[in-house]
């Protein structure tokens, strides 16, 4: 406010019809970036493999003008890949956003709500006990992708029902979701142990979390799911400013926040469990991403579309790093997400304590 | 963040809260008791009293000298640490969803213990102590380190640690996890290290140390109850209160680093009861400290006891390990306590 009394607002707006936004360009700045960044790592991941391409044959390939092994090899063998990862990104990143958002707690993950746990139990059941260590392509592709959707359900019928017992008060949905996923857990852990070391091993692969041979048949799920999200998160999306500040708060300026916060924890367990149904939990995208963008962008809550794009390009990259790093051995993606993620984290934090303190 | 929603608990009063802390502690006495009786074996409470009074059948003496009592005393002592350290750490930071293991202790020792198994061929769970101790002591100071750094010149806030914490230990359980992915020998000895089995001979001489850490932390948190107290009101209003917060940060999570140190390197990595003996212990005494320490002393050393010795025979003749019975009767236990007390609230 100025001496004259001219009111001048502090950061300007922008405005299409009936929707405005307030103009962040930092936070826009960083969102372009990221999607730039997982553009970028795209296409370097699409040419690096057994058979190296330059990226301007990638480009080339994707717009139809490769030969016959090149198309093959990038949009057969690598294409559904990668998409798969971004779509697996999206997905756990923008769970975790909403959950930390929802819950106003930075420790909040989807993990919590016990539909990861549900999901490893269901499937490190089939891969221990399925009697598998010998069996063809088939109960891979189908057992355990099918039983991780089982567990899944499961468990967030249990949490549902437990909840719908407990009330919402507080903490206690979390509460009744670290319960189930401890009791998930454990079944886990008895898995692993009464196995032979042959299925634990292979289990705890998948318990890691991995794009290796996943392809279009795990792709099409989560971008579906993706899809829907997107169609219930838009118009939901400027709610959760309202939650950051406290559901009496949210409550006050119309927002109606049982409701909202029942559909936003909904579209939260259906992306973390279609997710880890294809690939595995791939742990702590969901953590990081939402605030990697927040720290990075300087906002007070992650904006979804930020956190999903640095979701992407974590999990891209963590796939590129684990099957080049140790060639010929192919590390599953997860086991090196938290290596590229949890130092960059300490990063952002160090140098954002700079920056304020100055 | 509000760590206190669950209102001031059942019990209101002074004298029922110090009647049922004395009914627990006879509790965890009748515990005790049954734990040293029960096993693949069962021996009879006279049995048992005649080899505490130095004479007993042979037999007899070496089950319990050489098995039961030393695993009673690590469930008791590692609950009660796991407990206390899960107190402290929630009152830290301010987070009901915090576990002592959030300072990277828990991923810490578990990452020393894969090295040890890995690279220096150790396998006997007794070899295991003071790398797990070191990794726990390392990954902690590395967190506090940090917090300090990223959280400003005076303090480590609450909002810092925690993402310090939860970073550090994603990156030390990748190591792990890589490591145990390319040697799944290595796996092998680990996935029963992780469960928590307390089964097996014990030289408790062996494990004196974890016992002399924890007790340290545990004389440090229960003098810690008041600071909680303040802290729980916020940083500014705990500084404005007179206390000296980089201190008391300091020698709070002193006690967290020795205490779920000491419960890791005794027990395996059991996080599970850090996280939730607090909350059950806030739905009777509320969240006071000076009740809340105490009492969770109590649970958590009763909860780890009771399920190891649940895991002593629920599958005879094999037992089922420590962790795995607090994950999968534990659980369900801590919902239907849950939906309970809302049930005696409503």
């Amino acid at each position: 406010m100025t001496a004259t009394g001219e009111i001048r607002p502090l950061q300007r707006s922008v405005r299409i019809g009936r929707v405005s936004a307030i103009w962040r360009p930092r936070a826009v700045a960083v969102a372009a970036s990221a999607v730039l960044l997982t553009l970028a790592i795209s296409i370097l991941a699409l040419g690096i493999g057994d058979f190296i391409m330059t990226p301007d044959r990638v480009v080339a390939t994707l717009l139809g003008q490769g030969n016959a092994s090149e198309q093959l090899i990038v949009l057969t063998v690598r294409l559904p890949r990668i998409l798969t990862g971004i779509a697996a990104g999206i997905a756990l990143a923008v769970a975790g956003a909403i959950m930390q958002t929802t819950a106003r707690n930075a420790l909040a993950s989807p993990d919590l709500l016990g539909v990861t746990a549900g999901a490893s139990a269901g499937a490190v059941a089939v891969i221990t006990l399925g009697g598998t260590a010998s069996a063809s392509g088939f109960l891979r592709e189908v057992g355990v992708p099918t039983a991780a959707m089982l567990g899944a359900l499961l468990a967030t019928v249990l949490v549902l029902v437990i909840t719908g017992r407990t009330g919402l008060s507080g903490i206690q949905p979390l509460l009744v979701g670290i319960g189930v996923s401890a009791f998930f857990t454990g079944a886990v852990s008895w898995f692993l142990i009464s196995a032979p070391i042959k299925d634990a091993a292979r289990a705890n692969v998948w318990l890691t979390g991995s794009l290796n041979q996943r392809s279009w048949p795990e792709f099409w799920p989560i971008a579906l799911s993706i899809l829907v999200a997107a169609v219930v998160l838009v118009p939901l999306a400027h709610r959760l400013d309202s939650f950051q500040l406290g559901n009496d708060i949210a409550r006050s300026t119309g927002v109606p926040v049982a409701r909202t916060a029942i559909v936003l924890i909904g579209i939260s367990v259906l992306l973390t469990a279609v997710s880890a149904a294809a690939v595995g939990p791939l742990g702590f995208v969901a953590l990081m991403a939402p605030h990697v963008i927040r720290m990075a962008s300087g906002t007070t809550r992650a904006s979804l579309f930020g956190a999903a794009a640095v979701g992407a390009f974590v999990v891209v990259a963590s796939d590129l790093v684990a099957r080049t790093v140790l060639a010929p051995i192919q590390l599953p993606a997860g086991a090196v997400i938290a290596i590229i993620g949890g130092p960059f984290l300490v990063w952002l934090l160090i140098s954002q304590r700079r920056k304020t303190s100055l | 963040m509000t760590l206190h929603a669950g209102g001031t608990g059942v019990l209101r009063s002074a004298p029922a809260r110090g009647l049922l802390l004395l009914g627990l502690l006879a509790a965890l006495v009748v515990c005790i008791a049954v734990g040293f009786a029960v096993g693949s074996r069962d021996l009879s409470l006279s049995a048992v009293w005649a080899v505490l009074a130095g004479g007993g059948d042979p037999e007899a003496r070496a089950i319990l000298l050489d098995q039961r009592i030393p695993r009673t005393l690590i469930a008791v002592v590692g609950g009660a640490a796991l407990a206390v350290a899960g107190v402290v750490i929630q009152g830290h930071t301010r987070n009901p969803l915090a576990d002592p293991g959030l300072l990277g202790v828990t991923a810490g020792a578990s990452l020393f213990v894969v090295i040890a198994i890995a690279f220096f061929g150790i396998t006997a769970p007794a070899g295991f102590l003071w790398f797990a101790f070191a990794g726990a002591a390392l990954a902690a100071t590395i967190v506090t380190v940090l917090g300090r750094v990223a959280g400003g010149r005076r303090d480590s806030s609450p909002a810092t640690l925690v993402l310090a914490g939860t970073a550090i230990s994603a990156v030390l359980a990748a190591i792990s996890g890589i490591i145990l992915l390319l040697s799944s020998s290595t796996l092998d000895v680990y996935r029963f290290w992780t469960v928590g089995s307390l089964s097996g001979n014990h030289d408790l001489s062996q494990l004196a140390p974890a016992f002399v850490f924890i007790g340290i932390g545990l004389v440090i948190a229960i003098g810690h109850g008041s600071t909680l107290d303040a802290l729980s009101l916020g940083d500014d209003t705990a500084r404005s209160l007179g206390r000296n917060l980089g201190r008391s940060r300091i020698v709070g999570l002193t006690a967290v680093t020795l205490l779920s140190g000491g419960a890791v390197a005794l027990c395996g990595s059991i996080g599970f009861v850090g996280l939730i003996a607090p909350h059950l212990v806030r739905l009777l005494v509320g969240p006071g400290h000076r009740w809340l320490l105490p009492f969770s002393t109590l649970v958590g050393g009763m909860l780890v006891l009771a399920a190891d010795t649940i895991g002593r025979i629920i599958i005879l003749p094999a037992e089922m390990p420590v962790g795995v019975v607090l994950a999968m009767v534990g659980a369900p236990a801590f919902l239907a306590i849950l939906v309970q007390t809302r049930r005696a609230r409503a």
